[in-house]
């Protein structure tokens, strides 16, 4: 009876341990979002504590402000665009990747997923001379184009593009391709009607993610935007040069509420737990 | 329906055969089984006939047509797969609709169709759940009803009843069997279970690494197997490794003399095997022209309606009667002095030893 108590104290013990290590990380994690909007409803200009009082008219002041609201939108436009263009590429080559034995095979997956170990800022400058090369030698007005911007943003979206579709292939059960051929389907009717739907969930997960990386990016766009053209981020850190009134809180709000949204939304579909 | 020819098919991958020079006409109606242990070509034979492996030589036919080089989907095959293989994302409805949808059948006629296929295995009342809610038997079921709906030429079955737990096996077998005799279905089953192998086949066909060892009925196999390695899988056996002495004796390793009727001449090492049923027990000699040894019982399982007594008989070698449980009959205990007797055409004799050749 002693013995089988002491293993009891000892299991109860473990969970107390476990629990409070998690709740310390969570709060670890949550504590600068929770001052970031609850500075946000602050109504002093210089944030300081306690609060003198609260006020909506930061959020009132995002909007006033030209260079955030062309930012919101310029981000909202290239992460659509750069998760559409990454999904086209990123999911033929999951299915290459996962699917086919070729000679390269390897060094195609580590190229793909290369852009994630890059340091941003490398990758920006990099992607900076290339576009000046370019358009030095051949004209093209690339240099601080929507297209420049693009492209950039596509290779930061391609390894989680890659790397979740092909996770979700390789949890795929190929017998029921083999199902579907045996009953009368065809390669391409057995992809769209077997293949597709059992991956889905992998891909909603790669859009997300894609999504959200571009929009949050800083570094690389940086180097790649040209005059008359900010993103949301860079928008908030010209901001902050000059001011350091919440604003920027709220900005950071909308921005924090916009992807936990989709995050929120995706995991109605698919449980975001089971894809990282 | 139709008749399965297949002619001289190999699988070579490499230098290693998988498949080799397999030659079978399966009739028109006809229940086949290909038993044999994993790694025995078995199911590389089952997926050359549905289209998923190419064979390296030899042909297929499906009643007239040649269909050795057509894809999966161009032969009208019906396979039901070890783990079902059901769509996760299709309801019952949808899974056997499948196949219909494939051959452009038109909607008003795939509704009867499923419903018709779904009532022949008993699921009529399911057509709306998904396969994960249902138990391992009915997704079987519904596996077989997917196979069957479209009418296939020849019913594929991979080892299908090897998911299902001991006693929905046997209901699912007589099934099975029934559903493909009233539909005079040409059926092609592989399995690794000798006892499935043996209730469901009209005729059987055993494989060892790549080749076919046998093929014929239950009492030609259990009978007359062509080799030790027919005679060991199919049925129990005892086996006792010696070499034959002439005039009809065959002396064991460990020092016995067995009257035997073997019907060719083997040199060098061979094996006897004896089946338990057909081994006596007795407390005294077994006297007239039967082989009869002294030992002593070892070991005795108690089976129900049967004993499996093993004797030993010498230091070597071990012998296992098969008794009936009855009233009357004698059955010796564990340590008993006992004599075994059975009858010279009990016994057959194959060449070799089965262990390493040294």
């Amino acid at each position: 009876m002693n013995l089988g108590r002491a293993i009891l104290d000892k299991r109860r013990l473990g969970r107390y341990l476990l629990n409070g290590v998690a709740g310390f990380t969570l709060l670890y994690i949550l504590t600068p979002l929770i001052f970031v909007t609850w500075l946000s409803f602050f109504s002093q200009t210089i944030p300081s504590f306690p609060p003198e009082g609260y006020s909506l008219k930061w959020y009132a002041a995002i909007i006033e402000n030209d260079r955030f609201v062309s930012g919101f939108i310029l981000s909202l436009q290239l992460a659509l665009i750069s998760s559409t263009i990454g999904l086209i590429v990123g999911v033929p080559a999951a299915l290459c990747i996962a699917r086919y034995r070729f000679r390269g095979r390897e060094a195609l997956n580590n190229l793909l997923l290369l852009p994630l170990v890059i340091p941003g800022i490398v990758l920006g400058i990099a992607l900076y001379v290339f576009h000046v090369e370019t358009e030095i030698n051949t004209g093209l007005p690339i240099l601080g184009s929507l297209l420049g911007l693009v492209s950039g943003h596509v290779l930061i979206v391609i390894p989680w593009t890659v790397r979740l579709v092909t996770a979700s292939l390789a949890g795929f059960n190929r017998t029921l391709e083999e199902a579907a051929q045996n009953l009368g389907a065809d390669r391409w009717t057995t992809f769209r009607r077997i293949t597709l739907p059992g991956i889905l969930p992998g891909i909603v997960a790669a859009a997300m993610f894609s999504f959200v990386s571009s929009f949050g990016n800083l570094e690389l766009s940086l180097f790649l935007v040209g005059p008359g053209r900010t993103t949301l981020p860079i928008a908030i850190l010209q901001y902050l040069e000059w001011k350091i009134d919440p604003t920027i809180a709220a900005v950071s709000v909308v921005q924090i509420g916009l992807i936990a949204a989709a995050m929120l939304i995706t995991d109605r579909y698919v449980k975001i737990a089971r894809v990282v | 329906m139709a008749e399965v020819k297949l002619a001289g098919i190999s699988k070579r991958y490499g230098d290693f055969f998988a498949v080799r020079d397999f030659t079978l006409t399966v009739a028109d109606g006809e229940f086949l089984v290909l038993l044999g242990p994993s790694g025995c070509g078995k199911t590389t034979t089952l997926r050359m006939i549905a289209g998923f492996i190419e064979p390296t030589t030899g042909s297929i036919h499906l009643g007239n047509a040649d269909i050795t080089s057509l894809p999966p989907w161009k032969r009208n095959t019906g396979l039901v797969f070890q783990n079902y293989a059901l769509f996760p994302h299709l309801t019952v409805e949808q899974n056997v609709a499948f196949g219909l949808e494939m051959r452009k059948v038109p909607n008003a006629e795939i509704g009867p169709r499923v419903a018709e296929a779904l009532r022949l295995v008993r699921l009529g009342h399911l057509t709306d759940r998904l396969p994960r809610q249902l138990s391992g038997g009915q997704q079987q079921r519904v596996a077989l009803a997917r196979a069957l709906v479209f009418r296939p030429d020849v019913l594929l079955l991979d080892e299908p009843l090897s998911n299902l737990d001991a006693k929905l096996r046997q209901e699912v077998r007589v099934e099975i069997r029934e559903l493909q005799r009233k539909l005079g279905l040409t059926a092609i089953m592989v399995t690794h279970d000798q006892e499935e192998a043996l209730t469901m086949a009209d005729r059987l066909v055993v494989m060892s690494e790549g080749e076919v060892k046998q093929a014929g009925s239950q009492r030609e196999l259990y009978e007359h197997p062509a080799d030790r390695f027919v005679a060991g899988f199919v049925g129990r056996t005892t086996f006792l490794a010696g070499e034959l002495a002439g005039d009809g004796k065959f002396k064991s390793r460990g020092g016995l003399t067995i009257a035997c009727e073997n019907k060719t001449a083997i040199k060098g090492a061979a094996t006897l095997s004896l089946r338990p049923e057909r081994v006596s027990v007795a407390a005294a000699p077994a006297n007239g022209t039967e082989n009869s040894v002294p030992g002593e019982v070892e070991f005795v399982s108690y089976l129900g309606a049967l004993l499996d007594v093993h004797v030993r008989v010498n230091d070597r070698e071990r012998i296992v009667a098969q008794i009936a449980n009855r009233e009357g009959v004698y059955a010796p205990s564990v340590g008993e002095k006992v004599h075994v007797g059975w009858a010279p055409a009990a016994a057959s004799v194959f060449a070799g030893t089965g262990e390493a050749e040294e």
